[in-house]
């Protein structure tokens, strides 16, 4: 079995394990490799073939594969990185800071001075919504119809409803029209869409998709194939109210019902947040142990792939420092106060600038944004339309911050 | 001689490897795609220790003997079994007084190592029991399997030992001569037999009449699960948990399953006994709301947030809630069907009385065969194996070293090798490999294996099949 040294090897080389590569190489470490399960490197924005990406990183619109390509173009500059696809790792020996590497030309021992985790996200099946009755062919996870579609060339079906009104299913009921799909509907639990008020322009209004708030499905009919889906109105609690049905003759079933961090790997020994079930991280991306980095979808679901790369970036930076010369800071925990439902990091490491991720838990027309440092005032700004969806990132710089735990929360203005 | 049976679920299936034994020649008609895919896909996969049938059933004469044949079955057809025990829990001084009699039922049927746990001792085993338990009954030898593997195992099995196997073949009338088993009649054409049994389990009552020989009806009674995650949920409880039964059955378990994910349920629901009830596995909300209820009466920390899959299964109900098993008024023709629970359990059992009972109401003697094989082979997999040796086998064949399905680890040549054994459908190969068995059910792998399926059966992706013909997934090209 071959044994190779690495300074940072970074899992997954998706828009965040890019990120992570680029920042490491440019602090001048001697060896940095990307370890991919896929043949190539963008991960999930290989088919997202859609526009939207790179606003904020790059100053303009590009599509998934187009941002993919953008920062592979980037590392071409840096002789230190090495990207290796076709590789799945099997384990990390924690204890002995060795990562097992499978792949068709055999097995590998990486013995890393840092690892930095990427893994980005899974999509949460169809049972993880208890998603009622039959369980025929044409159900698919939002993820797996866009993979067919854009990737292999291939038709889900004929007539579809999707379910979830996040960004991704907005996206999907789309391309499932453009590629001549009839798109019956998307239903959304919620009373209120799940994604950003441009997607439910561009992607429902603008095809004339009708959107079900606080509706649910309460049966998936038909014994070998979806024939018929059958939703209902939701009351407060959520509970379907009798007599509100809509059948809906489909043989497609969509869901874009969640993604959950993709964690499996470490979680036996990194601390993970109970609730966003993402790897807990300083504002450095480092995580519970002082070597291990995380930075992207598997720390907590983010909006943009923008702020994907740049926290994977940071993850790769803070990587770097670690192997030039393994010191820690102190850190400070973030604490959630009124009305915020996540929050990322979860806490601040000294000497950094803090990058903060939040998501109001209930929507609010004007709320303030308030962050507090003990008695002193990090920040204190109104923002309009605050929305479960639409994450807020928020950034104070590092001469501001001291010493003490940090309190977010969001107030009526 | 010819012998045929009809259904290849657990009971088909070990009745056809038992015969093998012999010099006979075996047909095994199965109606589906694949082996295995009727009730025994979907139900508790629990090997009942037996204490719960009355004495004088067939289920008390086949449950806790089926149970003892299970170590040594598991072995030869190298599945994985599990003696994990089980927790009969009583909340109160009524449901204490049922498991001391569950206690004594269980001594006269035979059922070995029984004992009454007090509450320290339940906790001390079961820390995410409710605290409120006031005693239980502890049966070491209960444990749990994969229900279909015993299906898929025993036909291989049977099969190499010569059996032959006719999927998609529906058998749809028996012809009868003088009294006696002559012909089967099959939409894949038809076979003389001279014995022929029908192991057809939901449709065992149309079966049984198509020979002329009227039985008690069948009527499906539905069961509804939900399994949780093993990365979240993995090691929540260490043994098979019931509540005190009451005279629905025995209520809804809390289990680890083999593949070490929890799962929750049966629901027990009684559907009328029409064909179309006799397919309908679908899913409630009413299941799911009644599910989580009980389940958190006995272990209160659970969280359905960690679901990842609902199945239904349906039990194949008679009036009298016993099986039906043996000689029937034609001569040569054999019942073994009503297997309700425990017929998983009760199957190595049933197979062997069947070859007995066969020779003596026929009045002839099977001789053995003396190249029987009882070994059967599982599918090598690699995950377990030390570094080292799974490195030398990746040098000689690269597929062992792709890893397809990331939640489970299943290499690329385990699905190969499910598919040289049979499997046609994406069900063929989850069921066979645990591929798409874990967290994300297929979402990061299914693409990656339907396109394994159409390379090595020479298809074409969008023609490759979830579990039948009627079930393709893809519906051809977007572009062309
Ligand atoms: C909810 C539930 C929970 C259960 N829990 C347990 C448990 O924990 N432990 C336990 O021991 N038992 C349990 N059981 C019972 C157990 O699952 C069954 O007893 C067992 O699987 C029955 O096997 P079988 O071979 O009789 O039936 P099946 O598996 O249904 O096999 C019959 C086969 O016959 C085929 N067939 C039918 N008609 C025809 C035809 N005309 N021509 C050709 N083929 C035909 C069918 O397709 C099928 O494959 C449970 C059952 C259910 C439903």
């Amino acid at each position: 079995m071959r044994e190779i040294p690495v300074d940072v090897l970074i899992i997954g080389a998706g828009a965040a394990g890019m990120g992570a590569a680029l920042g490491a190489a440019r602090e001048g470490v001697q060896k940095v490799i990307i370890i991919e399960r896929e043949d190539r490197t963008g991960g999930i924005l290989n088919q997202c073939i859609h526009n939207g990406f790179g606003l904020h990183y790059f100053r303009e619109e590009l599509t998934g594969p187009e941002y993919a390509e953008r920062i592979k173009s980037l590392l071409k500059d840096y002789e230190n990185v090495e990207f290796k696809g076709d590789q799945f790792v099997k384990a990390i020996d924690y204890k002995n800071r060795t990562v097992i590497v499978v792949s068709r030309e055999g097995i590998v021992l990486y013995r890393p001075k840092t690892l930095v985790v990427t893994t980005g996200a899974r999509e949460r099946p169809m049972g993880g919504i208890l998603l009622p009755g039959t369980r025929p062919a044409g159900i698919f996870t939002a993820g797996v119809a866009q993979r067919w579609i854009n990737l292999e060339n291939r038709k889900p079906g004929n007539r579809a409803l999707v379910i979830g009104s996040g960004d991704i299913g907005l996206i999907m009921a789309r391309r499932l029209t453009l590629e001549g799909i009839k798109v019956e509907a998307v239903v959304e639990k919620m009373p209120y869409p799940g994604g950003l008020e441009r997607n439910i322009r561009q992607c429902l209004k603008d095809y004339d998709i009708p959107l079900y708030l606080s509706h649910t499905v309460v049966e998936v009919r038909g014994k070998d194939r979806v024939e018929e889906v059958v939703i209902a109105e939701l009351d407060n609690n959520f509970r379907p109210i009798a007599g509100t049905e809509k059948v809906f003759k489909v043989d497609t079933l969509v869901l874009s019902v969640g993604l959950i961090p993709q964690t499996n790997l470490f979680k036996d020994f990194l601390r993970t947040d109970p609730w966003t079930k993402g790897i807990v991280c300083t504002s450095s991306g480092r995580t519970s142990m002082n070597w291990i980095f995380a930075a992207g979808n598997c720390t907590v679901i983010y909006d943009l792939v923008d702020w994907v790369t740049e926290e994977g970036e940071k993850a790769g930076k803070y990587a770097a420092f670690y192997v030039k010369n393994g010191q820690e800071a102190a850190k400070f925990p973030l604490e959630k106060g009124q009305n915020v439902g996540i929050l990322f990091p979860n806490y601040y490491e000294e000497g950094t600038n803090l990058n903060i991720y939040l998501r109001v838990k209930k929507p609010m027309d004007r709320g303030i944004i308030r962050i507090k440092q003990r008695n002193n005032l990090l920040y204190n700004k109104v923002h309009a339309s605050l929305m479960p969806s639409e994450m807020v990132n928020v950034k104070i710089p590092e001469p501001k911050i001291g010493v003490g735990d940090i309190t977010v929360e969001v107030v009526e203005a | 001689m010819r012998i045929g049976i009809i259904g290849a679920g657990a009971v088909g299936a070990l009745t056809a490897r038992e015969l093998t034994r012999y010099d006979l020649e075996v047909y095994i008609f199965e109606k589906e795609f694949d082996v295995g895919m009727g009730v025994t896909k979907a139900n508790s996969a629990i090997i009942h220790a037996g204490y719960d049938d009355e004495p004088g059933t067939l289920r008390a004469k086949f449950c806790a003997k089926g149970n003892e044949m299970y170590s040594a079955v598991a072995k030869e057809l190298d599945i994985e079994f599990k003696r994990i025990g089980s927790l009969v829990l009583a909340f109160s001084d009524a449901e204490l007084r049922i498991i001391e009699e569950l206690y004594k039922r269980g001594l006269e049927n035979g059922v070995p190592g029984l004992e009454i746990w007090d509450r320290d001792k339940i906790l001390a085993h079961e820390p995410n029991i409710n605290q409120e338990v006031l005693a239980a009954l502890w049966a070491p030898t209960a444990g749990i399997i994969e229900p279909w593997m015993i299906a898929i195992a025993a036909v291989e099995n049977a099969v190499e030992n010569g059996a032959k196997l006719f999927l998609n073949t529906e058998v749809t009338d028996i012809v009868i001569e003088n009294n006696k088993i002559k012909r089967v009649v099959t939409n894949n054409g038809d076979f003389e037999v001279d014995v022929l049994i029908n192991a057809a389990g939901l449709y065992g009552d149309y079966v049984s009449k198509m020979a002329g020989v009227e039985t008690l009806p069948i009527h499906p009674r539905k069961g509804e699960y939900i399994l949780l995650d093993k990365e979240e949920f993995g090691g929540f409880v260490k043994s098979v948990l019931f509540p005190t039964p009451s005279t629905l059955g025995k209520g809804t378990l809390v289990t680890p399953t083999i593949d070490g994910g929890i799962l929750v349920g049966p629901t027990a629901v009684d559907l009328p006994g029409e064909r179309k009830f006799r397919e309908d596995t679908s899913t409630t909300i009413q299941g799911f709301e009644f599910l989580m209820a009980k389940a958190f009466k006995m272990t209160p920390n659970i969280d359905f947030r960690s679901s990842i899959k609902t199945f239904a299964g349906l039990r194949p109900e008679t009036p009298i809630k016993d099986f039906i098993v043996g000689r029937t008024k034609v001569n040569g023709f054999f019942n073994a069907i009503g297997t309700r629970s425990p017929g998983l359990t009760a199957a190595p059992a049933i197979a062997c009385f069947l070859v007995e009972e066969i020779q003596e109401a026929m009045g002839i003697t099977f001789h053995r065969r003396a190249n029987f094989n009882p070994i059967r082979k599982r599918i090598r997999s690699y995950i377990q194996m030390p570094l080292e040796d799974w490195d030398r086998i990746i040098e000689k064949d690269p597929l062992a070293g792709n890893i397809i399905c990331s939640c489970n680890k299943v290499t690329e040549r385990e699905i190969v090798e499910a598919i040289k054994r049979g499997a046609r459908t994406v069900d063929g190969v989850k069921f066979r490999t645990r591929a798409m068995f874990g967290s994300c059910q297929g979402g990061f792998c299914s693409h990656k294996i339907m396109k394994i399926l159409a390379r090595e059966l020479g298809v074409d992706v969008s023609d490759v099949v979830l579990r039948n013909e009627k079930t393709k997934i893809l519906y051809g090209k977007v572009r062309t």
